[in-house]
């Protein structure tokens, strides 16, 4: 299922011919995919009346090589860091969480909901702590139903994390409507919390502290899983739950520990995205982040460094299509076109890799 | 007994040294099979005899790594199963496949021509021919889940018979039926043959091979150790048959011949006491009912008895995988019925299962990590929950070493390996450290002449150096082999211990018999 990108100290110099060729393997069936898709989607762009090459740079203008962009590309990227660590954890435990748009938007309605009511009784940091720990925690909550249910009862989790997005992203906007409503504006949407008081910018750029936390998150999930003995035992679990069994591991409680930390990192990207970036929660909004993250952990091959990278270009991807989308008239949601096609693509080589390789052996 | 033609025609369908390797398992092992028209052909073995894999190469579900198929004296490759049937081979599997809403009639017109509507005129006129000849009635208007399971299975036959198949596969036919269902396929196998049909019947018991068999082949462990030709077994009566088939089933001299007799033999008090264990199971047959016994330091007590009688779940109650409902179990003195696994092998007791891939190992992991699996976590190999590569991969190259692993190294998957190595790994896993019983389940299941020598060699070794040993097989000659005493083991329970000594072999070779006809 995955790609082990790891390397072991001595491993390097006795096998380097191999290593260096099974590198050049690897950005093969990696880089290969991403060109084919940005040559089809840039023929979806001609049958448009567009021009790709002007659509291209000008995304690449806009996203990577402003500084305005770069830094509207860098905030994105925390919660995008966040949802990809969630992914990692539960992907490497065999466990297919696709509810953590559910769980970033419970999250995120948390910390609007705390944030602006705790500043008011309690100092910034601690304000900013409770409200990130409260947005994991409903994350968390989120997923015990279907923890329980695939850790004891065998209830495929595809389905019933898929159905728990749906009844989360509309109990979000029920209490954003009902209980958490600013009575101060028009629009539905939480309180604001003040933007003096939200996470603190880097260095003096626009750029949101939760890139740090993101980046912390997806380093720590990386090495958590790769290094530690509980990192093993999860992978364990994910790749033979029986041989995990036989080896003595508690299987259902590992089950929920997977669930319970995924949804909390779920969780907690939609606490950054809030105490971060927009201040309070408008009712109705679902950027759907999880879509998106999905493909790009697949084409990191579970690996934490890859999925910091593919975020990053990802980001300036979605920050550059806004833009284009208000300038040149393509709608922002052609970089889930783009996604789509590089997930196609993606598997397509996956196959044909896997075929070559049967033929080889 | 029938009477017996002898057809002295050529083969229909004939396998020539086809052999089929499953990851760690050598299924199948250079058999040749030969298909005659007018013939019953019973196959007979064990589960894991290879049996399944056969009829799974003539169906076309999958293709042999090596050997060839002939399809009247032409070399064939039968590459999906509907290539199977338009050579002309059927199959009837163990269970029913049919689609148990439709009705018999819209059962018996699937797969075929979907352009036409099915003419049910002509179809009575056939099937008026096979009620004829054969003796079967169908009503064709009936859904077929409300059938019973025998009727069920004379759809699939007819279904067979009209797409005037000339080879006709009933794999384990009777398992489902009753004794006089059993009677009366045994009369249709007859009849269809009379009319030039190739019956392959499998079955893994052993008064049916001999009642409705013209030709019995013996399959174990994937090779084929004998085959009783139409004009031996008429020269026989059925309990000379039966112990023919006997020996082939349970008995291969040639692998036990060159081992030296056991140095030790028990010594002391018991190191492992089992009292009244019980642990319920989803069947009658898959559970453990009131089993005790004892089992000192450098003995092997050997568990006997057919497949899938609550050996693995004897097995697995002891390693602490399954929950004992009632009795105990003691180590050295220790009550450890309630112990978790890890527990139970931090004191000194093992478990090696026969599910080499499936449980005993992750196959994508490299063989160092397999090495430690049952160890997460703890030292040297971990330090505070973190790892340390350089210590795994130095025990994994020891052990390689010390157990003769054949691999490239230690970073290799141990999927990659063969069912031999990857026993040769997990061995040295539970063996590493302080190890006082060895709970073995079938652990030559699968492997090639060679290595199951070796592991016997090792088994033996293991009792040599004082440890005890419960060896759990279905190979009655490898537990004569090496077993000091040898239980039989039925429907759950220990029917009898018995010491190995001259004539064991007849005592728990009849106990079997008698629970296995």
């Amino acid at each position: 299922m995955s790609v082990s990108l790891e390397t072991t100290p001595g491993e390097i110099g006795e096998a380097a011919p191999g290593r260096h060729r099974a590198l050049v393997h690897l950005a093969l069936v990696t880089l290969g995919p991403i060109l084919a898709a940005l040559v089809l989607s840039g023929l979806v762009l001609l049958a448009l009346g567009v021009d790709p090459l002007a659509y291209y740079g000008y995304v690449a203008q806009r996203g990577l090589f402003s500084w305005l962009g770069l830094q509207q590309t860098l905030t994105r990227m925390a919660p995008l860091l966040c949802l990809a660590a969630a992914l990692i954890v539960a992907f490497r435990a065999g466990i297919w969480n696709l509810g953590i748009d559910g769980q970033f938007l419970l999250g995120a309605m948390t910390s609007a909901a705390l944030a602006p009511f705790l500043i008011t009784v309690l100092p910034a940091g601690a304000t900013l702590l409770v409200a990130a720990a409260g947005a994991a925690l409903v994350g968390a909550v989120w997923s015990l139903l279907p923890a329980l249910l695939r850790a004891y009862q065998q209830v495929n989790e595809i389905i019933t994390t898929l159905m728990m997005t749906f009844l989360g992203v509309s109990f979000a906007n029920l209490l954003v409507k009902l209980v958490f409503l600013d009575p101060g504006t028009t629009v539905p949407q939480t309180r604001t919390l003040p933007v003096a008081d939200r996470l603190p910018t880097l260095f003096g750029t626009t750029i949101s502290g939760g890139l740090v936390l993101g980046l912390v998150a997806v380093v720590v999930v990386h090495l958590v899983m790769t290094r530690t003995a509980f990192g093993l035992k999860l992978r364990t679990v994910g790749e033979n739950p029986q041989a995990a069994h036989h080896a003595g591991l508690d299987v259902p409680l590992l089950t929920v520990a997977v669930f319970a930390i995924s949804a909390a990192l779920a969780g907690l990207a939609g606490g950054i995205e809030i105490l971060g970036v927009h201040g309070n929660l408008r009712a109705d909004w679902n950027p759907a982040y999880g879509l998106a993250v999905i493909p790009l952990v697949f084409l990191a091959r579970f690996n934490g460094f890859a999925a910091i990278v593919f975020v990053f270009f990802y980001s300036a991807l979605m920050i550059g299509g806004e833009s284009a989308a208000r300038r040149i008239g393509v709608p922002h949601y052609f970089t889930l076109v783009l996604v789509a096609n590089l997930l196609i693509l993606l598997a397509l080589a996956e196959y044909l890799d896997h075929r070559r390789r049967q033929r080889a052996g | 007994m029938p009477v017996r033609s002898a057809p002295a025609t050529a083969p229909v369908v004939e396998l020539l040294g086809v052999t089929k390797r499953f990851p760690g398992v050598l299924a199948v092992d250079r058999v040749d099979l030969a298909l005659l028209p007018g013939e019953v052909h019973a196959l007979l073995g064990e589960n894991g005899a290879g049996k399944s894999t056969l009829v799974a190469m003539l169906s076309g579900l999958v293709e042999p790594d090596a050997g060839t198929v002939r399809v009247e004296g032409r070399e064939r490759r039968i590459g999906s199963p509907r290539a199977a049937l338009q050579q002309g081979i059927s199959t009837v599997f163990q269970h029913v496949m049919l689609v148990p809403t439709l009705t018999v009639l819209e059962n018996l017109v699937l797969g075929m021509s979907w352009w036409r509507r099915p003419d049910r005129a002509e179809l009575e006129r056939r099937l008026a021919a096979i009620r004829s000849e054969f003796g079967i009635t169908l009503d064709l208007d009936q859904p077929t889940g409300e059938l019973s399971l025998g009727e069920q299975q004379q759809i699939e036959i007819v279904r067979a018979l009209l797409r005037q198949s000339r080879v006709l596969i009933l794999d384990e036919a009777t398992s489902m039926l009753t004794p006089s269902g059993a009677d009366e396929l045994g009369a249709l196998m007859r009849r269809l043959v009379k009319s030039g049909l190739a019956v392959v019947f499998i079955t893994h018991k052993l008064d049916e091979a001999c009642r409705f068999g013209d030709r019995i082949t013996v399959l174990r462990l994937g090779r084929k150790v004998g085959e009783l030709a139409p004009e031996g077994l008429a020269a026989m009566d059925q309990a000379a048959a039966v112990d023919e088939v006997v020996g082939l089933m349970f008995g291969d001299r040639s692998i036990a011949e060159a081992r030296p007799t056991r140095l030790r033999k028990a010594e002391g008090a018991p190191i492992l006491t089992v009292r009244g264990l019980t642990v319920t199971g989803a069947t009658r047959l898959a559970r453990v009912d009131d089993v005790s016994f004892d089992l000192r330091p450098g003995e092997i007590l050997g568990i006997a008895g057919i497949d899938g009688n609550g050996q693995k779940q004897l097995a697995e109650a002891l390693a602490g995988q399954r929950t004992v409902a009632t009795g105990s179990i003691t180590l050295d003195g220790r009550d450890i019925t309630r112990d978790s696994v890890a527990e139970r092998r931090r004191l000194g007791l093992r478990y090696l299962t026969d599910d080499r891939i499936g449980e005993g190992a992750v196959g994508g992991f490299p063989v160092a990590t397999n090495t430690v699996l049952k160890e997460i976590g703890a030292p040297p190999f971990w330090s505070g929950g973190i790892e340390r590569p350089g210590r795994i991969a130095s025990h994994a190259r020891e052990l390689i070493d010390r157990y003769d692993v054949r691999t490239p190294d230690e970073t290799t998957p141990i999927g990659r390996l063969s069912g031999g190595n990857i026993q040769k790994v997990l061995l040295a896993r539970e063996l590493s450290g302080e190890a006082r019983v060895v709970v073995f389940n079938k652990p030559t299941y699968g492997l090639d002449v060679q290595n199951i020598m070796a592991s016997r060699n090792r088994i033996a070794a293991i009792a040599d150096a004082s440890l005890a040993v419960l060896l759990i097989s279905t190979d009655l000659e490898e537990l004569l082999d090496v077993a000091d005493r040898i239980a039989v083991m039925a429907a759950g329970r220990l029917t009898g211990i018995v010491a190995n000594d001259e004539g064991a072999r007849a005592r728990i070779g009849a106990l079997m018999i008698g629970r296995a006809a």
